[in-house]
């Protein structure tokens, strides 16, 4: 076992050294791959996905002989704190990550720091990819990608309310505001530790701002001050009316899916635009509740998966990533029963098949068209997301 | 055998990863750790760490629902054990535990929030009363205050108590002095106190510190039930650890032997209060009253009330494995089926695997070693006995949030971390004291006579050991097995950062689907985490009456 570890290791730098997978014999990197197995650090809070990860196990397994692990994390952040770990503690190859889930600030955080594998653009399927129409593949959180990530799955801001308790719900934040006013205890958003709830604050600082633009730069002290001021009002106004008078947050998205699902509140922010209709499915939320956006358009971005410079097993990590931007898993993951991801490929890019594929996909119940889900916003550079962060968890710690 | 071998291998087991681990915490706190950039003796962490708003919140929730968690278990075990010892209730109690110590933390965990949440069960019984129609917005779990916190800690640690209470009991002849003390005119409850329980409390005390060290630093339990804002200190030092931003790992030092300082400063008030309230018992004892007894045996029905309050969560989270759609505010779900074990079967299969493989790994080397090590003691005296405890003992007391940090970076840096020997290392510092402890009060108060005849009868000390000890320890033996296995079932932490993410549990994939997931895969993974103990304890319970049928002192 050690020996062969100590073989895929050394294989492993040859392939990342310098730090480029060569995937241009593409047909080799396959063959390499063979027998291998691939530990897929993704936040598992989410039953659907973590079923769509088991279904491309199985799918991996068997067309490329490829083990992959779902690692399951809590939060993002476990496993980019381990790879900088095994890092700092110099381990350069055999690291125990290799293929991450992640955007926005986890990414950053290992693009600065030089940790991350660029394999993204020569894998054959990312010719696929509508980086013209989505640049959110390509740009993440206003940083350019690099191909040191491959996109897999478009997530979009959208609404989750129960139109049987709230037919009107509120169409923009400062509305938000009123409605928490007149239904008090009946709105909750995730703890803004996790991304969602920190993306519930991003939408308002977008609405609320007074000059957008700043928001495509990193943040420093006197933009952050003068940026977020009229956030913070609004939300000092907003947080005693949220659920427990905002002294406490639930832990994320599905436990705020829970809250709804209970009763507990009327109205919950999600990233995915087929979240009411799979809840609906599964039993996860009552018939009743409907998805919108609001008036302004809200915040969509693309999610990707890197492979860290020291991973064990690159090679299988990338084949895992083209797998993952196949027709197949594309089409599967946007089906609206399975995962309801929008795909991030350009459908005039398929082949008539495949593109078949996509087309042939259900409507659920309750689910938005791509004309209702309007514009997107585009993300603001991830120091914003981090600095709300910590400025919220500073507030909302003090007594 | 050498004298020093148990030390020695104690010392190096047990001691060496918590006290190394320890240095890998407290440097850092003072700025030192070159690998990110701190070369030089600072006091900025902590500058860091005490301008974090919220802190002396999360400080006082941390000793507080501590001393509380501790307090009412282990009141709630004496008091039951004074009103009940003898009776029929009794050995029900003994019954009802089994399956309670088997049940991992995690487990009881989500079944208290199935029952005590505002949508949960109770809220569901009270909603046809009340005409409520949506739950109370009320923080009837993850409160600021953490009484659900200290709830879920006393459901898994008043069973805990109450089997190292019952193990005591077996060593003392607690019959004849309650005979005794009944002859006097003493009613059995104040008798009980009076007179069995400070023998029974001087066997129990290392538990019982262990237990206050354990609530003051638990991550997982806290995680579910306690508050989100300003949480235990043991939660925000985990959470730092694992930020992105490394220049939090500095503070998250610093925090971690805060914890390590705020555990010692409630241990020391416990001790205070231990000095405080003997002199107390002595007096009261000696004055010969003899009221009170109707008050003890009201009070011991308070660990009844917790024993049933827990079996019912274990029951809730096995029911919501098994339901279908169940909203608020019915009190049944629509149906119920296994889709959701079908669902998860290819989730459960690897983690089940790998715990049951760690579980009998580090049990079988902890009973392996425990044995060992009490035998040498046995043969060398109370000398070895002192070093051997103070290694042994020290996980128990030493918080595991303030040293398994320092842990992880040295397992990094032997390239040891994520394989087998790494995480069943882990799991053994934490295996071994339990294992320990369950059999040192048997082994020590094992009659010397038995083993002096056999040395007349020409029996090596070997022998001995296999034909008149061992069996005679056949029970504390298997108890020990089970609560090594339960132990290891139930480790959070020292996966998480043992594993280096390569080996998951169903405790860590627990956790993280526990995070307010679908509540149904949250009772899947409850009920499968606690099977295996379950298995375990129900086979120490059974074995002995089977093997010892016709023995039935030893059963």
């Amino acid at each position: 076992m050690n020996v062969s570890r100590r073989h895929l290791g050394l294989l492993a730098t040859a392939l990342a050294s310098p730090a480029r997978a060569d995937a241009s014999d593409w047909p080799a990197v396959e063959a390499r791959a063979r027998g291998q197995s691939v530990a897929f650090n993704a936040w598992a809070g989410d039953e659907k996905t973590n079923a769509f990860i088991t279904w491309a196990a199985e799918r991996v397994r068997a067309s490329y002989d490829v083990e992959l692990r779902h690692v399951r994390l809590r939060d993002t952040s476990e496993a980019v704190t381990r790879v900088v770990a095994e890092r700092s503690a110099g381990r350069d190859t055999n690291g125990a990550v290799d293929l991450i889930w992640l955007n926005g600030p986890n990414f950053l955080a290992l693009k600065q720091q030089g940790f991350l594998l660029r394999f993204a653009d020569t894998l054959p399927n990312f010719a696929l990819v509508d980086t013209a129409g989505k640049p959110a593949t390509v740009t993440d959180f206003t940083i350019p990608v690099d191909g040191l990530a491959a996109p897999w799955r478009m997530a979009q801001i959208v609404f989750i309310h129960d139109s049987a308790r709230v037919p009107l719900p509120p169409r923009s934040m400062k509305a938000m505001l009123d409605f928490a006013a007149t239904h008090r205890g009946r709105l909750a958003h995730p703890t803004a530790r996790n991304f969602l709830g920190a993306t519930f604050l991003k939408q308002a600082l977008y609405e609320l701002t007074p000059d957008r633009s700043v928001l495509r730069s990193p943040a420093d002290d006197s933009a952050f001050v003068t940026a977020t001021a009229p956030l913070w009002t609004w939300y000092d106004a907003l947080r005693p009316h949220l659920w427990r008078q905002g002294t406490q947050f639930p832990e994320g998205g599905p436990a705020t899916r829970n809250l709804l699902n209970d009763g507990e509140i009327d109205l919950m922010i999600s990233f995915n635009p087929s979240e009411a209709a799979l809840a609906i499915t599964s039993g996860l939320l009552p018939p009743t509740v409907r998805s919108y956006v609001l008036d302004g358009g809200t915040i969509g971005n693309a999610s990707f998966v890197a492979i860290p410079g020291n991973a064990a097993q690159p090679g299988a990590a990338c084949v895992v990533a083209n797998f993952l931007l196949s027709p197949e898993a594309q089409a599967r993951a946007q089906n609206p029963a399975i995962l309801g991801a929008t795909t991030v490929l350009d459908l005039q890019k398929l082949t008539v098949a495949d593109r078949r594929r996509f087309e042939d996909l259900p409507r659920g119940p309750g689910m938005l068209t791509n004309a209702e889900l309007g514009h997107t916003l585009a993300e603001p550079h991830p120091s914003w997301m981090t600095r709300i962060v910590a400025e919220w968890d500073r507030r909302t710690s003090a007594a | 055998m050498p004298k020093a071998l148990p030390t020695a291998l104690a010392a190096g087991v047990v001691a060496l990863p918590v006290l190394g681990g320890l240095l890998g915490t407290i440097l850092p706190a003072f700025g030192i750790l070159p690998a990110l950039g701190g070369h030089h003796f600072s006091l900025d962490p902590w500058r860091a760490l005490l301008a974090q708003p919220g802190l002396g919140v999360s400080v006082w929730l941390s000793v507080s629902t501590g001393l509380a968690a501790t307090l009412i278990s282990g009141a709630s075990v004496a008091l039951f054990c004074a009103a009940f010892h003898g009776t029929r209730g009794f050995r029900l109690a003994q019954a009802a535990i089994a399956p309670l110590l088997a049940t991992p933390h995690v487990a009881i965990a989500i079944g208290l929030l199935a029952i005590a949440a505002p949508s949960g069960l109770v809220a569901r019984a009270i909603a046809p009363l009340a005409g409520w129609s949506t739950p109370p917005d009320v923080a009837s779990v993850n409160d600021a205050a953490g009484i659900s916190l200290v709830l879920g800690l006393v459901l898994k640690e008043a069973p805990y108590l109450l089997l190292m209470t019952l193990a005591a009991l077996n060593q003392i002849p607690a019959m004849r002095l309650m005979a005794m003390a009944r002859s006097l005119g003493q009613p059995a409850p104040v008798a009980f106190l009076k007179i069995v329980f400070p023998l029974v409390y001087r066997q129990i005390r290392l538990p019982v510190l262990a237990v206050l060290a354990y609530a003051m630093s638990v991550v997982d339990v806290a995680i579910l039930l306690g508050p989100e804002r300003r949480p235990p200190l043991a939660v925000l030092v985990v959470r730092w650890f694992f930020d992105p931003d490394l220049s939090k790992t500095f503070p998250a030092a610093a925090a971690a032997c805060l914890v390590l300082i705020c555990t010692a400063a409630a241990l020391l008030i416990w001790y205070a209060a231990e000095r405080a309230l003997g002199p107390l018992q002595r007096f009261w004892a000696a004055s010969g009253g003899r009221s009170g007894a109707m008050a003890i045996r009201l009070g011991g029905l308070a660990l009844a009330i917790l024993l049933a309050l827990a079996t019912l969560s274990l029951a809730a989270a096995a029911i919501w494995s098994v339901a279908g759609p169940w909203r608020f505010p019915n009190l049944l779900p629509i149906r119920f089926g296994l889709a959701s074990w079908t669902a998860q079967q290819a989730s459960l299969a690897a983690p089940f695997r790998t715990t049951l493989a760690t579980a009998l790994a580090a049990t079988a080397l902890a009973l392996v070693f425990s044995v060992a090590a009490l035998e040498a003691v046995a043969r060398h005296g109370r000398a070895a006995r002192q070093g051997l405890l103070a290694f042994t003992l020290l996980p128990l007391l030493v918080p595991q949030a303030s040293f398994l940090f320092g842990v992880q970076v040295a397992l990094l840096s032997l390239d040891l971390d994520g394989g087998w020997a790494a995480l069943i290392w882990a799991h053994l510092v934490f295996v071994l004291p339990y294992v320990l402890l369950s059999l040192t009060a048997p082994y020590v108060a094992l009659d010397p006579r038995l083993a002096h005849t056999a040395a007349c009868l020409g029996a090596s000390p070997f022998r001995i050991l296999i034909t008149v000890k061992l069996p005679i320890l056949l029970r504390p033996l298997l108890s020990a097995t089970a609560v090594g296995v339960a132990v290891s079932a139930g480790q959070y932490l020292a996966t998480l950062f043992a594993g280096g993410g390569r080996m998951a549990t169903l405790a860590t994939e627990a956790v993280t689907l526990a995070s307010g997931g679908d509540r149904r895969v949250m009772g899947v993974f409850a009920v499968a985490q606690s099977l295996l103990p379950i298995v375990f304890f129900a086979a120490a319970l059974l074995l002995p009456r089977l093997v010892w049928r016709r023995r039935a002192a030893l059963a």
